[in-house]
């Protein structure tokens, strides 16, 4: 049968019920609007939350770990060939933190299509003098243009500029608690003392605050050059390499590849944060579930009013197949009904959950954790929208299936009979 | 008039199993040709409505056999079976059963649309021809629910003619109106035997309707008892 012809009685039969269809469509409109504003706010939310750590963190890390070697000269020896051996307490004998032939290896990383970028880095154990007391803390030699543009360094600046750094030598950005421990302000002075016991004094031109207290009470940053120059070593010394990858998924084996080739040690995002992503997974299930649920309401009640729809118009039915429709006809003509009610409150549903997730999006929402929040974070992801409307459509038609197969099976004979 | 057979009914019987089995119809055979115009008579309860849903393939739970147009329709599908009531059949209830939704053209024009033989223009023309053709042009546009029940019931008909069918059926289409009406209702299909030749299977319960159609078929408890 034409569609022109079906939807014209589905439009007529549902223009004869207007608002029971309109109630019908707002119990969509409401389930799809409430589904959107969820799924916006809350993957917004996990964003942000896995932001956290997951901007900062490299899908793979490469770097020396100190001890001691799995193969002991005496496994290797001919004489003890065949031997159980056993050695207690080995130590570490090479206790080089720097990443051999780091120039070969950043060369290759380079050439590797996989990869998104990477930033090589330097750590450094120092003390922080603050008067007679030594502070315990970590300066990462950091370049600052990459690591904004991989790990979105500056985002997490609170004062000053990132690009000091650079631009102005011998000059760091202590995390916001460890200069407030320091007492020490933009521009200030700071002195430290590293583990060789060399003293160097740094001027301060920027506050860090990544959210995480301890983590801003420990560390700080300075360019990768400042910290080589404390550290006594030459331009080429690099302790780790962190990486970014394009597909997040393959950083296990790629973080495996890496350390077989580079014969590095190498840790990946999974290994790392194996948590966290049960965390968000989690707070995902939770919202699709109550906006499916909310949808499944929804379902219910088209699918009442359709079946009330099929009783109030048997006689219509009946004379629809006592002149030549078929029962697959008049399935159609109610399955159309059904998606016109889903599809007309899905699309307002998706308009009224956009402005309500504006509406929440607008809400002032600050926390000394997150710096750079203002507002409630809201993802404007369109495949939202989209599994919202397609979630609209199966549940109208998965709720006017089973009317429209009774309509369709009405026997034109014992409603014209009964009267 | 020609011979040509439009309906055939071969040995057909049908029983209700609802509560103990019943006889409702035995051995049902007789056929109409082109042009007749029957009537179908009988007591209440003898039958004669459910040998019309038979005949009308509505009601498919019978044995015997049942030929439209010289076409068995017992092993066919409900689909095609809506087909041939679509093309071959018009309908006329006790009931005037129009689809109140719908404005009295547009009730017209819903079989024909559904058969899809003409664009929709042409269809539109043919039901107002159809509604002038029975002197109610002027209620195109009404909705059924303004229209009195002899006014249905000749709409009902207009929509019965609609796709030229092979023949017309009513279900004691006088049943429900007055004898002014019923009068009106009896001189459309007198015109329409007599002036175009259609072929009608009325079933009435009105004696004084049927003593004046061409041919009467009497049944009584399930029978033709005289045809």
């Amino acid at each position: 049968m034409k569609f022109k012809l079906t939807f014209s009685i589905a439009k007529s039969l549902l223009l004869a019920r207007w608002k029971q269809t309109l109630v019908a469509a707002i119990g969509v409109t409401f389930g799809i609007a409430m589904f959107v504003a969820l799924l916006s706010f809350m993957t917004g939310l996990n964003k942000m939350l896995d932001g956290l750590i997951l901007n900062r963190t490299p899908h793979i890390h490469l770097y020396k770990e100190i001890k001691p070697r799995d193969k002991q000269p005496v496994d290797i020896s001919e004489l003890y060939k065949g031997n159980y051996n056993f050695i207690s307490s080995v130590k570490a004998g090479d206790s080089r933190l720097e990443i051999y032939n780091n120039g070969f290896i950043m060369q290759a990383l380079r050439k590797d299509a996989r990869i998104r970028g990477f930033v090589p880095r330097i750590v450094a154990q120092v003390f922080f003098n603050n008067g007679t007391v030594d502070i315990n803390g970590i300066i990462n030699g950091a370049d600052v243009q990459e690591e904004t543009r991989l790990f979105e360094f500056s985002q997490y600046i609170v004062e000053g500029k990132a690009e000091d750094l650079q631009n102005i030598p011998n000059s760091i950005i202590p995390g916001i608690a460890l200069a407030k421990r320091l007492q020490v302000h933009l521009g200030d002075m700071v002195t430290i003392t590293t583990a060789q016991g060399e003293r160097y004094t740094l001027k301060v031109v920027g506050l860090y605050q990544s959210g995480i207290n301890d983590y801003d009470r420990v560390q700080s940053f300075a360019s990768i050059n400042t910290t080589q120059k404390i550290l006594g070593k030459a331009n080429n010394y690099v302790t780790d390499i962190a990486i970014k990858i394009k597909d997040i998924k393959q950083a296990p084996a790629m973080s495996k590849e890496y350390a077989r080739l580079f014969g590095t040690d190498a840790e990946d995002i999974q290994t790392a944060n194996a948590q966290f992503e049960t965390g968000s997974s989690i707070r995902l299930t939770i919202s699709y579930s109550v906006g499916i649920t909310l949808l499944i309401v929804a379902g219910f009640g088209i699918y009442n009013i359709l079946n009330m729809m099929i009783y109030e118009k048997m006689d219509s039915i009946a004379i629809l197949k006592a002149t030549g429709f078929s029962g697959a006809d008049v399935r159609r003509i109610f399955l159309t009904i059904s998606l016109s009610i889903g599809s007309f409150g899905g699309i307002m549903g998706l308009i009224f959950g956009f402005f309500i997730s504006k509406g929440i999006g607008n809400i002032p929402f600050t926390t000394a954790a997150l710096p750079t929040i203002k507002t409630f974070p809201i993802n404007y992801n369109p495949i939202l929208y989209m599994v919202g409307i397609v979630f609209s459509l199966v549940t109208t038609y998965m709720a006017g299936l089973f009317p429209a197969r009774k309509a369709g099976r009405i026997d034109p004979v014992i409603i014209i009979r009964g009267k | 008039m020609d011979n040509l057979t439009v309906l055939e009914a071969r040995h057909i019987y049908k029983e209700f199993h609802d509560p103990i089995t019943v006889n409702v119809l035995s051995d049902i055979s007789f056929s109409i040709s082109k042009g007749e115009f029957v009537s179908v008579v009988g007591k209440s309860g003898c039958g004669k409505s459910t040998m019309l849903y038979i005949l009308s393939t509505m009601d498919t739970d019978y044995a015997g056999e049942l030929l439209i147009d010289n076409e068995s329709m017992v092993k066919k599908k409900e689909k095609e079976l809506a087909k041939v009531r679509n093309e071959k059949i018009g309908f006329v209830f006790q009931f005037h059963y129009l689809l109140n939704e719908f404005n009295v053209l547009r009730n017209i024009m819903l079989p024909a649309l559904k058969l899809g033989q003409y664009t929709e223009e042409e269809i539109g023309e043919r039901a107002m021809q159809k509604l002038q053709m029975l002197d109610m042009g002027k209620l195109a546009n009404k909705k059924p629910n303004q229209l009195s029940g002899g006014e249905k019931q000749r709409v009902a008909i207009a929509r019965a003619l609609i796709n030229e069918p092979h023949i017309i059926m009513g279900d004691e289409p006088t049943g429900n109106l007055d004898k002014k009406n019923s009068e009106i209702v009896f001189d459309v299909f007198q015109r329409l035997a007599n002036e175009f030749n259609h072929t009608l299977l009325i079933v009435t319960h009105d004696n004084s309707f049927a003593a004046r159609t061409r041919r009467v078929i009497e049944m009584e408890d399930g029978r033709i008892i005289r045809q």
